[in-house]
C-alpha cells in the first residue's frame, strides 16, 4: 500500500471520476507505477489509449482501492509498462495497433489486433534438435472462436506454444466513439457473448458511475441474479465439456442438458437465453415477474437435485481423474504476476473476487464464499467451478428471498458528462470498463478489458511439457474469450 | 456411475420433437435450388462452423443443438472438424477483415456442391458491428449466401428450423 500512497502523492488527482481517483502522473512516477507491479505491490487492471495520453489502472493485490494513472504523450510516445512488467505486454501491442502510440522499449513490437496479410507473421523463433511444429487454426476443429495456435513439440510433448490472435477484432471500441448510451450498451454487450450480462452491467455501473446515478435496490439485485445465471450457465456447460475433451461424453450430456434448463429459466424470467441487454444504464430493461421467479426456484431445485450425482460421477472415475490431475499446471507465481482472475486464478493460489473486493452492491449484503485451490492444474480449475456453482445457487436463492420491490430503472440524465469506471466479476473473472461521457451524453471513449487478457498468455505456460493431445482440455479448462480480447 | 445411467434409463429421452420446419425458407430454398439447378446432396448434411469474427453468442447456440433436447444428429445434420468433409458452411460474424482470408480459403476448401449460411444478424448484415472499419458488414459481402438466419443470437430452435427446411427442400429437389 505504502508504495501506491507514494505515487499519489506525486500525481495531481483529477476531479469527476467515479467511483475511484483518477491522477495525472509525469514519466517517472508512471515507471515507478510499473516497479510496483513488477514487485507485486499491486496488479494491473489495464493499459489504454485516450488521444494522446495512456491511462494505467491498477489496484491492490487483492483488487482493493483501483486507481487510474494517466501520463500524457504528446510526442505520441511514452514508457512502456510491459519493459518492467510483462503482463502489459499484449494490451501494449493492442494499444499500439489501435491508437498509434508508440510504447518506448515494448519487449516484443509485432503488431498484435493489426493483421497485415501481405506480411507472414514473424513466430518466435525455436531451436533445438527434432523438434517439429504444428500450425492451428484460425478455423478450428470444434465449434469454437477463431485463434491461430503455433505448436512447437518434441514426439508428443509441447515445448512451446505461442497464440496468435486478433482474428475476431471488430473494432468495438472505435465503434463506441460518439454513440449514445443504448447503442453502446448493446455493443458492450457482445463484446464476449458468453459474458454478456457481466459487460452489461460493467457498462451500465460505468456510465452510473460518470453521471452519479444510482439505480434502484431492485434493479442491482436483477442484475445480480441475471449474473449468477450466467455464472451457472457457463460453469456446468463448460465441465461438461472439459469432460467431453476427457472423451467421457456422458458428463457432456448431462452438463449440456443442465445448461439448457439454465438458458430456458433465463429465457423464461427475463426474455432471452443469453439475458442480453436486459441491463441498460440506470437499471434494468425488464422486471422479473411472479412466473419467472417460479423458472428460477424450479431451475434451483432441478440443479441442486442432479449436480451433486455428476460431481460424484466426476470424483469417481479414475480414467477421467488420469487425464486431469497434474495436467496443464499453472505456478501460482505466473498468477499472480499477470494477475490471473477468475477459476484460472483461484485454481492457482490467488484469492481475488471483485463481488468482495473492491465489492459491489448487491453482494455486500449476501453471504458467500470465494473458493481457492492451490494445484493449479485442469483438475482444480473444475473443481473451482463446482464449488462455484454451489454458491451461485446460495447466491440466487438469497438474492430472490430478499428482492427488493420498487421501480427497476433511475432516470439517466441525457447530458452532462464524466467519467467512470468498473469491475464486475463475469464467469471468467473481473471485467473491467473505463469511459468518458462527453458533455452531449455520448460516449467520447471506452475501453473494455476482458479477464482472459492476463489468462490467454498463461495458457502458452501451463501447456509447457504437456502432451499434444491434452491441449483441447488446457484449453478448455481455461476457457478464454477470443472476442474479449481481440475486441 | 450406475445410478446416473439407470436414473436416465428410467427417465426417458429428453429430446423434444423437431420443430416444423420454415415456411419462409422452406419457399425461398425452393425458388434457390430451382434458379441454380444445383445437383442435390441427399437427405443428410454435413455441416463445418466457421466464426467469421462473432462474439461467440451465435457458437454457444449451435453448440447447444448438439444437447439432448435438441440432438441435432437425429436429423442427419451433422458438424463435421474440416471444410473438406463438409456440404455447408455454417457461417457466423460480421466477417472481420482479419477473419476475410480464412473463411474464402476454408469456402474454396469446400468441395461442390455447397451451401453457405448465414447464421444471426452479423452475418446477415444487420447486427451492431455493421458499420465497423474493421468488418466486411455480412457474409453475403464476401461469399454467395444461400440461406440467412436471423437473431442475436438465434435460439436453437430458430437455427434447427431454418436447417430442416433446408433439408426438406433439398431432398425434395
Amino acid at each position: 500500500m505504502t508504495q501506491l500512497t507514494e505515487l499519489l502523492g506525486k500525481g495531481n488527482a483529477i476531479e469527476g471520476h467515479r467511483p475511484w481517483p483518477r491522477f495525472e502522473v509525469d514519466a517517472d512516477t508512471w515507471r515507478e507505477a510499473a516497479v510496483a507491479l513488477r514487485d507485486e505491490a499491486a496488479t494491473l487492471l489495464s493499459v489504454w489509449g485516450d488521444g494522446d495520453r495512456v491511462h494505467l489502472a491498477l489496484a491492490m493485490m487483492d483488487l482493493a482501492d483501483p486507481l487510474v494513472l494517466t501520463l500524457a504523450c504528446p510526442e505520441r510516445r511514452y514508457p512502456s509498462v510491459a519493459a518492467i512488467h510483462p503482463a502489459a505486454t499484449r494490451l501494449e501491442r493492442a494499444l499500439r495497433d489501435l491508437h498509434g502510440l508508440e510504447p518506448d522499449e515494448l519487449p516484443d513490437p509485432r503488431p498484435w489486433l493489426r493483421h497485415d496479410t501481405a506480411m507472414p507473421y514473424p513466430f518466435l523463433p525455436v531451436e533445438g534438435e527434432s523438434l517439429h511444429q504444428i500450425p492451428v487454426g484460425p478455423v478450428h476443429a470444434g465449434i469454437i472462436e477463431p485463434g491461430h495456435f503455433r505448436f512447437t513439440a518434441l514426439g508428443e510433448t509441447v515445448v512451446r506454444l505461442e497464440e496468435r490472435l486478433g482474428y475476431t477484432h471488430k473494432g468495438t471500441e472505435a465503434l463506441m466513439r460518439g454513440t449514445d448510451l443504448m447503442k453502446a450498451a448493446r455493443l458492450a454487450g457482445r463484446v464476449s457473448g458468453d459474458s454478456t450480462v457481466a459487460y452489461g452491467w460493467a457498462f451500465a455501473a460505468a456510465v452510473e458511475a460518470a453521471l452519479g446515478v444510482q439505480a434502484p435496490e431492485r434493479a442491482l439485485h436483477l442484475r445480480a441474479v441475471m449474473a449468477e445465471l450466467e455464472r451457472l450457465a457457463n460453469h456446468l456447460g463448460d465441465i461438461g465439456a472439459v469432460c467431453n475433451d476427457c472423451s467421457f461424453t456422458v458428463m457432456h450430456a448431462h452438463c449440456g442438458a443442465l445448461r439448457e434448463s439454465v438458458l430456458r429459466a433465463a429465457a423464461a424470467a427475463f426474455g432471452h437465453r443469453l439475458m442480453m441487454d436486459r441491463i441498460v444504464p440506470g437499471g434494468v430493461a425488464r422486471d422479473l415477474d411472479p412466473a419467472g421467479v417460479e423458472a428460477i426456484r424450479s431451475l434451483l431445485k432441478e440443479i441442486r437435485a442432479k449436480f451433486s450425482h455428476l460431481v460424484s460421477v466426476y470424483d469417481g472415475t479414475a480414467s477421467l481423474e488420469d487425464r486431469v490431475v497434474g495436467t496443464g499446471t499453472l505456478s501460482q507465481a505466473l498468477a499472480r504476476s499477470f494477475g490471473a482472475g477468475g477459476y484460472v486464478g483461484r485454481a492457482s493460489g490467488r484469492k481475488v473476487d471483485a463481488r468482495k473486493q473492491p465489492g459491489y452492491a448487491p453482494y455486500d449484503k449476501v453471504v458467500f464464499v470465494t473458493p481457492v485451490l492451490s494445484a493449479g492444474d485442469v483438475d482444480a480449475r473444475v473443481r473451482i467451478r463446482i464449488a462455484e456453482v454451489e454458491q451461485s445457487l446460495a447466491l440466487i436463492e438469497q438474492l430472490l428471498e430478499r428482492m427488493p420491490g420498487g421501480p427497476i430503472m433511475a432516470k439517466v440524465p441525457a447530458t452532462g458528462g464524466g467519467e467512470g469506471a468498473m469491475l464486475i466479476e463475469g464467469f471468467r473473472g473481473d471485467v473491467f470498463v473505463w469511459l468518458r461521457l462527453g458533455a452531449d451524453g455520448r460516449i467520447e471513449r471506452c475501453h473494455l478489458r476482458d479477464p482472459s487478457w492476463f489468462q490467454w498468455p498463461l495458457l502458452e505456460a501451463a501447456i509447457e511439457g504437456n502432451i499434444v493431445a491434452d491441449f483441447p482440455l488446457c484449453n478448455k479448462s481455461f476457457n478464454c474469450s477470443y472476442s474479449g480480447v481481440d475486441l | 456411475m450406475r445410478r446416473l445411467l439407470l436414473q436416465a434409463l428410467m427417465q426417458g429421452p429428453l429430446t423434444e420433437a423437431p420443430p416444423a420446419a420454415d415456411e419462409a425458407v422452406l419457399a425461398e430454398i425452393a425458388q434457390k435450388l430451382a434458379e441454380t439447378g444445383r445437383q442435390r446432396l441427399g437427405r443428410s448434411l454435413s455441416i463445418r462452423e466457421v466464426d467469421a469474427g462473432s462474439c461467440n453468442g451465435c457458437e454457444l447456440e449451435v453448440n447447444a443443438l448438439g444437447n439432448p433436447y435438441y440432438d441435432i444428429e437425429r436429423f442427419g445434420l451433422r458438424f463435421v472438424a474440416s471444410p473438406r468433409h463438409a456440404d455447408l458452411l455454417l457461417v457466423t460474424g460480421p466477417v472481420s477483415n482479419n477473419m476475410r482470408v480464412a473463411l474464402e480459403r476454408t469456402w474454396r476448401a469446400t468441395p461442390d456442391p455447397k451451401w453457405v449460411v448465414a447464421l444471426g444478424d452479423c452475418a446477415a448484415g444487420c447486427g451492431v458491428f455493421q458499420e465497423s472499419a474493421a468488418c466486411a458488414g455480412g457474409v453475403a459481402a464476401v461469399l454467395p449466401v444461400d440461406l440467412v438466419i436471423q437473431g442475436c443470437p438465434p435460439t436453437p430452435v430458430e437455427i434447427l428450423r431454418g436447417l430442416l427446411a433446408l433439408l426438406e427442400q433439398n431432398a425434395k429437389a
